[in-house]
């Protein structure tokens, strides 16, 4: 039995019961991009984001050379330090590419390809579980955030997911994530926002029909009848399938490239007409100790090789896109839970490091190098490790602001905080904002008196008309106790509540409204 | 397909949602009809003489217990089939009967007849309270699969509900469910001919099937039919009971009336029926002889005597027996090499089914790799199964309103999964124990497979829903219950014996390490942030840690198609 005889059941967030059969994708013509003709319509909503996980911490400093720091990094890691010569320089920048990064230099030669120096955050975590964790939450190094930056994101702008979707208005997964077990990413603050598609082979199973083997044996009948109704059961299967079947035909993707296979399906499912908004994929094991380089030769190696499959990916996979008429309207990104050590160890690698460097990818980013190169220290040691000069939350926060088109209000109660805005994308795609979101953003909307409180608030708001809905939340974004969902006509209200129950701490009383969304603390006492 | 209203006062919602899992039954059924059936597991009655596997041990416990706890597995490890079988084979100790939970203090509800707390079970008909008192028999009842020890009893008498049908919903009286839940559990492990005597004349089954409407004057066939059909001979090749045979039985079983409002059982021997009762060449000839008086009760004695007295009712009780525990199809193999041999010894020890039983459990037949894994889990093992598994009770340590509650959202979600105990959508019981071909595969549609998966995910997630407090799985208690939890290979089979239903290859264990360690090649990773959290269990960071990975891990296996085959 292949691991894809799991029911992955791509589950979690899609087994929800729906309407999909009365709304189905059957308009889409094969062979017609449905997207020819809305290009030049693209706005908010259209927008697609792609992330790409370098599984295992990602040696930034073999990535992106620092060409100021050559002599220091010769001498820090003299066991894996690349040869000047092998270098990809950029024209007018102060940084070189690996060698196994052609594509990459061809990307950023067009423009399309932008890295970000040195980012990370505060007091970093050497742990791959916690690291990992803590860029997939969004959260401080110190704090327990228990939902992910993308599923918080996917909240926002779809409430009520999983119990009213799908429906008129979307139909389709809201995010997609490529990989075994669905990940903390899109976890959102109660459910998981995401379809898990557990590997390539389970997606052409499912979009060719191919059933997996089972034993002939009781258990065996048993087993395929749970599996076709486990699939059956999943209307996103059938969204999926039929995206799948209304693509136009996609240019080749290089083979044996695990992350080429992942990408090529998302590609596919965007030129089908998924509205999905967020793509996850992993690829790697970036994680090396040991023989990150060959003896001898430090240009190849398991570094080099995987490097090596990503660009060739990537660039694949947004000629692909051009090709399908659906480039402008994907950005991606490439993240790891931390870069490498400084100083190179004994066997042929690197240890657990810090900050590094990140690449967005697209027609519409805003490219070029943004940041310093990192400084290395002349007898660098291993306790020495880079410094972050952009903090990650600052990426999510300018994606979600520059490419997802969110106010900055939202995007800082998303994200828990206000971060610097870093100059990501050509921003044309964002410019259909309302104004009076903008002008309701500048609005108290919210407010709770007395603040502390014993037990009993009240909690003042304003409604813009329509649904509105206030809750409670814990510090790490949890919705514990909704307080009001209704109807409320543009104005000033006013409702009680009753605290005495909660612990004494710290809370949030959550205003959301369509697109606003906005917080007041709130102390018991 | 049109479903038949065997009762006729069944309300229109029931019958509603009846037709629609027909229906959806009946789609998925052009389905499964695609496939090739498999023959059913081969090998005899004979004992099975050979070391119990781990498998094995599983297999017997899945079976018979709801769910399967490392601590099951742990306490039988090494032993023989024999002392698993003796262990089993123990009855329960008898519960605390059901209370007052269900009145609402918050509002100032007060039953007048029970005081909070104090058991409702011997109060008379209370128009007002009859609703509670049967939710707090149902959910006392799901309590009691919840916590049960590691005995079949609660399986046994889950069987026997299954064949000895009525509706509690339906009686809507807390007294007289509760007697017959308890007429069904003291005879779990006694003989089924008694059982049969007392549930004829069982206050609930003299309702449910009308028998206190059979009169002299106008006969009501319901029970007297039923009997024959669904309780003790069936419709098998060699049943041949006729019409007349069951309008004979229903002149039998004249007389019995239930008193009101207190539902004392009586024989009124003017309303019964004193002609001679001659019975078809099926029984022999037979004639009972009409009797007046009180003495026209041993009649039913006779009718009872007679029945036990074909060979088709030891062969349908050995086949319900057969599709209820090891698989739901039987085949001309089958039936000679296992059924024919199992109703020879029920004949002869006296109608005792769980003897019987016994001897299946325990059987070359039962033991076969062919027949594990070869059912599919109703709802109960399933849902409560996960819960039981993974630690994740309602406590009994809490306020009694609270413990109500919780118990509620059970209920109401495994009715939802399409098992509402207590319920069952027929007088002929769930269509997994006898609609064909569908069977055991009636318990999975669209609909449940997904509800069930929303189930699993919250009780892992955010918390079962309950309209009291959350249900919540602990599942860093639970891989502690493990051995060496920090090793995630040794983690990741021990979860595999306990729920899986077949064994799974390398490659999907190595899918499902996976997540353990987030896609790390190194089991050191996990190991470490294991001892990590050990060290410092209140380290929230530490705990998250492993939490998340656990979580996410338990929720594919829980959604795995193998973790259905029980």
């Amino acid at each position: 039995m292949k691991r894809r005889s799991f029911l992955s059941n791509a589950a979690k967030g899609v087994v929800i019961p729906s309407l999909m059969g009365k709304m189905g994708m059957n308009a889409l013509v094969p062979g017609l991009s449905p997207w020819a003709s809305a290009m030049s319509a693209a706005g908010d909503g259209d927008q697609v984001l792609v992330l790409v996980y370098l599984n295992g911490g990602n040696d930034g400093l073999n990535t992106v050379v620092p060409l100021d720091q050559l002599s220091n990094l010769n001498s820090s890691r003299p066991l894996v330090a690349l040869p000047d010569a092998s270098l990809l320089r950029l024209e007018g920048t102060n940084v070189g590419l690996h060698p196994s990064l052609v594509e990459f230099k061809e990307l950023f030669d067009e423009n399309r390809l932008q890295i970000i120096q040195n980012v990370g955050y505060p007091d970093q975590n050497f742990s791959h579980f916690r690291s990992t964790d803590i860029w997939m939450s969004g959260s401080s190094s110190d704090e327990l955030v228990t939902s992910g930056w993308a599923g918080r994101y996917l909240d926002e702008e779809f409430p009520g997911y999983p119990f009213d979707y799908p429906n008129e208005s979307m139909t389709d997964p809201l995010a997609i994530e490529i990989g075994y077990g669905s990940s903390l990413m899109l976890q959102g603050p109660s459910s998981n926002m995401g379809m898990v598609i557990q590997d390539p082979s389970w997606f052409y199973n499912l979009v060719n029909n191919v059933e997996d083997p089972a034993p002939d044996t009781p258990a065996g009948d048993r087993l395929r009848f749970v599996r076709l109704v486990a699939r059956q059961s999943q209307q996103y299967g059938t969204v999926v399938r039929d995206a799948a079947d209304a693509a136009p035909a996609q240019l080749d993707y290089p083979e044996n490239n695990r992350l080429a296979e992942q990408l090529k399906i998302v590609s596919r499912l965007i030129a089908g007409g998924l509205k999905t908004r967020v793509y996850v994929v992993s690829y790697g094991q970036f994680d090396t100790h040991d023989m990150q380089v060959e003896i001898g030769n430090t240009t190849e190696g398991s570094h080099a090789y995987q490097l090596m499959q990503v660009s060739q990916a990537i660039k694949a996979f947004m000629d692909d896109l051009d090709h399908l008429n659906i480039g402008d309207r994907v950005m991606g990104m490439t993240f790891s839970e931390f870069g490498r050590r400084i100083i190179s160890n004994a066997s042929y690698g690197t240890d657990h490091g810090s900050a590094a460097p990140l690449f967005l990818f697209g027609n519409q980013v805003a490219g070029g190098v943004l940041g310093d190169n990192p400084e290395i220290p002349r007898n660098a040691t291993y306790a020495d490790n880079l410094e972050m000069q952009y903090d990650f939350r600052s990426v999510y926060a300018s994606i979600m602001h520059q490419w997802l088109c969110l106010d900055e209000s939202t995007v800082g109660s998303l994200m828990m905080g206000d971060f610097e805005q870093l100059s990501v994308s050509t921003g044309i795609n964002c410019l259909t904002s309302s104004t009076s979101e903008a002008s309701a953003k500048k609005k108290l909307l919210v407010s709770a008196s007395p603040n502390p409180t014993p037990g009993l608030t009240k909690i003042d708001f304003e409604s813009q008309g329509g649904i509105l809905e206030l809750s409670i939340l814990d510090l790490s974004g949890r919705s514990i106790r909704p307080i009001v969902k209704s109807v409320f006509p543009k104005g000033k209200h006013t409702t009680m509540i009753d605290l005495t129950m909660l612990p004494s701490g710290n809370y949030f009383v959550l205003l959301r409204q369509e697109r606003i969304r906005q917080t007041a603390k709130l102390v018991k006492l | 397909m049109k479903i038949q209203d065997r009762k006729h006062h069944r309300p229109e919602w029931v019958m509603e949602r009846m037709q629609r899992s027909i229906d959806a039954l009946l789609g998925d059924q052009a389905q499964s009809q695609a496939f090739d059936r498999p023959p059913p597991p081969p090998g005899s009655l004979d004992k099975y003489e050979g070391e119990l596997s781990e498998q094995q041990l599983a297999h017997l416990l899945r079976r018979c217990l709801t769910g399967v706890r490392p601590e099951d597995m742990r306490r039988f490890e090494g032993a023989s089939l024999d002392e698993v079988l003796d262990a089993l084979f123990t009855p329960q100790s008898d519960p605390a009967p059901p209370v007052n939970d269900y009145v609402d203090r918050e509002e100032g509800e007060v039953d007048p007849q029970v005081p909070y707390g104090e058991t409702w079970i011997n109060h008379n008909w209370d128009t007002n309270w009859e609703s509670g008192r049967t939710t707090s028999l149902k959910t006392w009842w799901l309590r009691l699969f919840l916590n049960q020890e590691a005995s079949i009893h609660m399986r046994m008498h889950l069987f026997l509900h299954s064949l000895l049908v009525i509706q509690t919903w339906d009686i809507f009286y807390g007294k007289v469910s509760y007697n017959y839940w308890n007429t069904l559990y003291q005879s779990c492990f006694g003989s089924f001919r008694t059982l049969m005597k007392d549930i004829t004349i069982d206050a609930g089954m003299l309702w449910y099937l009308n028998g206190a409407a059979n009169s002299k004057e106008a006969p009501d066939e319901n029970y007297a039919r039923e009997l024959q059909e669904l309780f003790c001979i069936g419709k098998g090749p060699d049943s041949g009971y006729t019409e007349g045979d069951v309008q004979m039985a229903a002149k039998v079983l004249t007389g019995w009336k239930v008193s009101w409002p207190d539902a004392q059982v009586s024989f009124a021997a003017w309303d019964h029926d004193t002609s001679d009762k001659q019975f078809s060449a099926f029984y022999g000839n037979r004639v009972i002889s009409g009797r007046s008086g009180q003495a026209g009760q041993e009649e039913t004695d006779d009718l009872l005597d007679m029945i036990f007295d074909v060979n088709e009712t030891a062969k349908y009780l050995a086949r319900r027996l057969y599709t209820f525990f090891v698989y739901p199809e039987i085949d001309a193999a089958t039936e000679s090499e296992v059924i024919a041999p199992l109703a020879d010894q029920i004949r002869s020890n006296g109608y005792n089914l769980s003897e019987a039983l016994r001897t299946l459990l325990s059987s070359q037949h039962f033991m076969h790799e062919h027949a594990i894994g070869a059912i599919i889990k109703n709802p109960i093992d399933d849902m409560i199964g996960a819960m039981r598994m993974l630690g994740a009770g309602i406590s009994n340590d809490q306020e009694l309103d609270d413990r109500y509650l919780q118990s509620l959202g059970l209920l109401w979600q495994m009715g939802d999964l399409g098992l509402m105990i207590g319920d069952p959508p027929s007088v002929a019981g769930w269509p997994a124990h006898y609609q064909m071909p569908q069977y055991d595969r009636s318990w999975i549609t669209t609909t449940t497979i997904t509800r069930k998966a929303i189930h699993t995910d919250s009780l892992l997630y955010w918390g079962f829903w309950t309209p009291g407090e959350l249900i919540n799985a602990d599942v860093l208690a639970f891989a502690q219950r493990l051995e060496d939890p920090q090793d995630p290979n040794r983690l990741i089979d021990q979860i595999v014996t306990l729920c899986f239903g077949l064994p799974i290859t390398q490659e999907s264990k190595d899918s499902l390490k996976e997540i353990l360690l987030s896609g790390q090649a190194t089991d050191d990773y996990w190991t470490n942030a294991w001892y990590e959290w050990e060290g410092d269990p209140d380290n929230e960071m530490n705990r998250s840690l492993v939490e998340n990975r656990l979580k996410s891990l338990l929720q594919v296996m829980l959604q795995s198609a193998e973790y259905y085959l029980g």
